[in-house]
């Protein structure tokens, strides 16, 4: 059995359960599981289905970057992000940002800003599959 | 001459209409030049001009950054997927 990797970018569905493990040590009195979902709609406007895309190689680099500025600015524990890539049905889930901390404060702000900053540089992107047929690159 | 491979993804890699191009440049040339030159070659892309970030072997790079043979270059479109 393959030893579970913190940064990763995949096609299989994502479940949080091991990710949880994963982050916490005994130190840790916080864990914050953030999932970002696929929804029906965007402004109103229904959606079929998403896909994702992404330069993996160069991604997995980057989370793992975005992970080190959240330590420099909160007394943070372990990280995890996976992010899928490929067809995702509304209801499935796209991203996990899972963080152990001391405290919940910092697990929460952390969490945050590592969604936040994911959305403004991680090279992966979103294609809305409208209900209408029409797709769209979301940029 | 030098050889550098340039990778493409999303609403890039639909204008240019494949995933990866090796490109063949005078030595000295910048990845803001390379992407000059192919905005000019896919004139779709310029539409991108001031939105992407650049990359130089899987990191992220100033556009003044000159290449060397074997570099792998993309640049990457917005990645704003949506709303906070």
């Amino acid at each position: 059995m393959s030893e579970l990797q913190p940064f990763v970018i995949t096609a299989a569905p994502l479940d949080p359960v091991p990710l949880v493990q994963f982050v916490l040590t005994p130190s840790d009195g916080a864990v914050v599981t953030f999932a970002g979902v696929a929804r029906d709609n965007f402004g109103g406007r229904p959606t079929a289905f998403l896909s994702y895309e992404a330069y993996a190689e160069m991604a997995i680099g980057v989370l793992e970057q975005l992970a080190d500025e959240a330590r420099t600015r909160w007394p943070i524990g372990r990280v995890a992000v996976h992010h899928r890539v490929g067809r995702l049905e509304i209801g499935e889930t796209a991203v996990l940002v899972v963080v152990a901390a001391p405290h919940r404060q910092a697990a929460f702000a952390a969490a945050e800003y590592i969604m936040d900053r994911i959305k403004e540089v991680a090279p992966i992107w979103k294609q809305e599959h409208w209900a209408d047929g029409a797709v769209e690159w979301r940029e | 001459m030098i050889n550098v491979q340039v990778r493409f993804f999303a609403g890039h890699r639909d204008i240019v209409g494949r995933s990866a191009l090796l490109v063949e440049l005078e030595p000295g040339t910048s990845l803001g030049v390379l992407w000059r030159m192919l905005s000019e070659q896919y004139p779709r892309l310029a539409a991108y001009t001031g939105r992407i970030l650049f990359a130089r072997n899987q990191e992220f790079a100033d556009p003044a950054t000159l290449l060397v043979d074997g570099d792998e270059v993309s640049f990457i479109p917005p990645v704003s997927g949506g709303a906070r």
